[in-house]
């Protein structure tokens, strides 16, 4: 099997990846296309390491690695994108904009006061 | 091309597919569930690939697991079900561009590099070599012993960071925390 048969899965599906953290705007959906990028590069990892015939696994043993902080990252995640939807109601990215210095009034007041208790409650 | 080609070549289109699906539709659950489709076959390449372990690693964690959490979240976040809108934000067009620029640079560069190179995880061995180069291997065993002799600091090293980002998760999502301090 030709070596660029990986190689060229693992970059078209890098670029996916790109693709999806530029064009999409809820935030579920870049984190799925940050996924895709991580498997990218956890293809180039092991098809490297099968092809050297690494003594060591480095490249299979560090792809088990990107797994589990993959898995870590998704959780952190998914945790800060739930909080950031039980204080402001929206996930989409290009909508939360109260770091940015124009428009001041675009988004709700960061330190504003919660939503009410039983929507919290149904969040949870 | 022989049959382990073809395999890989349809496992490979497949997931590239499935990525781009996940990517492009307009529906929320059908992304994570295309993502599922994406991941399964990447797996398939890992096992083409002689990675047994990783491969099952990656049906486990990314399948079971990190889907499972996704769809998690695009539930609690209330997401619509149907065919939804404004999924894409405006720079689409900008994305689209540097997504190709990539892909582009990124296959040249491959096809350029590695082009008449075979994958070499088979060795030939002449029949009366007394010791042959071991043969490319992702059996657990092999890996097993990969990980808990050679790299056995970076193990324990993630699975603090595992701990930190537990603990992390918990803190961030706990409600009370963040409200108290502020009454």
């Amino acid at each position: 099997m030709h070596l660029a048969f990986p190689l060229v899965t693992a970059a078209l599906l890098f670029s996916a990846g790109v693709y999806g953290v530029l064009a999409r705007r809820n935030a579920i959906l870049v984190l799925m296309a940050v996924e895709l990028m991580l498997n990218a590069v956890n293809l180039n990892l092991v098809a490297f390491d099968v092809h050297l015939r690494d003594r060591l696994h480095g490249g299979q043993v560090l792809t088990l690695f990107t797994i589990v902080i993959a898995a870590a990252e998704v959780g952190l995640g998914l945790a800060i994108v739930l909080l950031v939807f039980r204080n402001r109601r929206v996930i989409d990215v290009d909508r939360l904009r109260s770091l940015a210095e124009s428009e001041p009034s675009g988004s709700s007041d960061p330190s504003g006061p919660p939503p009410a208790e039983p929507e919290r409650e149904a969040v949870q | 091309m022989t049959g382990r080609d073809v395999v890989f070549a349809l496992l490979g289109v497949v997931a590239v597919g499935a990525g781009l699906l996940v990517v492009t539709t307009r529906q929320l659950v059908h992304a994570a569930l295309w993502l599922v489709v994406s991941f399964g076959a990447l797996a398939g390449c890992y096992l083409v690939l002689t990675a047994e372990f990783v491969a099952w690693v990656q049906v486990l964690i990314y399948v079971g697991a990190v889907v499972v959490l996704l769809l998690f979240g695009i539930m609690l976040t209330r997401a619509p079900v149907g065919p939804s809108e404004g999924l894409d934000s405006g720079n689409r067009r900008a994305a689209l561009a540097v997504a190709a620029g990539t892909a582009a640079l990124l296959v040249t560069v491959l096809v350029m590099g590695f082009r008449g190179t075979r994958l070499n995880d088979a060795p030939h061995c002449p029949p009366d070599a007394t010791s042959c180069p071991a043969r490319a291997n992702g059996s657990a065993e092999h890996l097993g012993e990969a990980v808990f002799r050679t790299w056995v600091l970076p193990f324990e090293v993630l699975s603090v960071l595992l701990l930190a980002a537990l603990v992390g998760a918990i803190v961030l999502s706990r409600t009370g925390l963040a409200t108290r301090r502020d009454r």
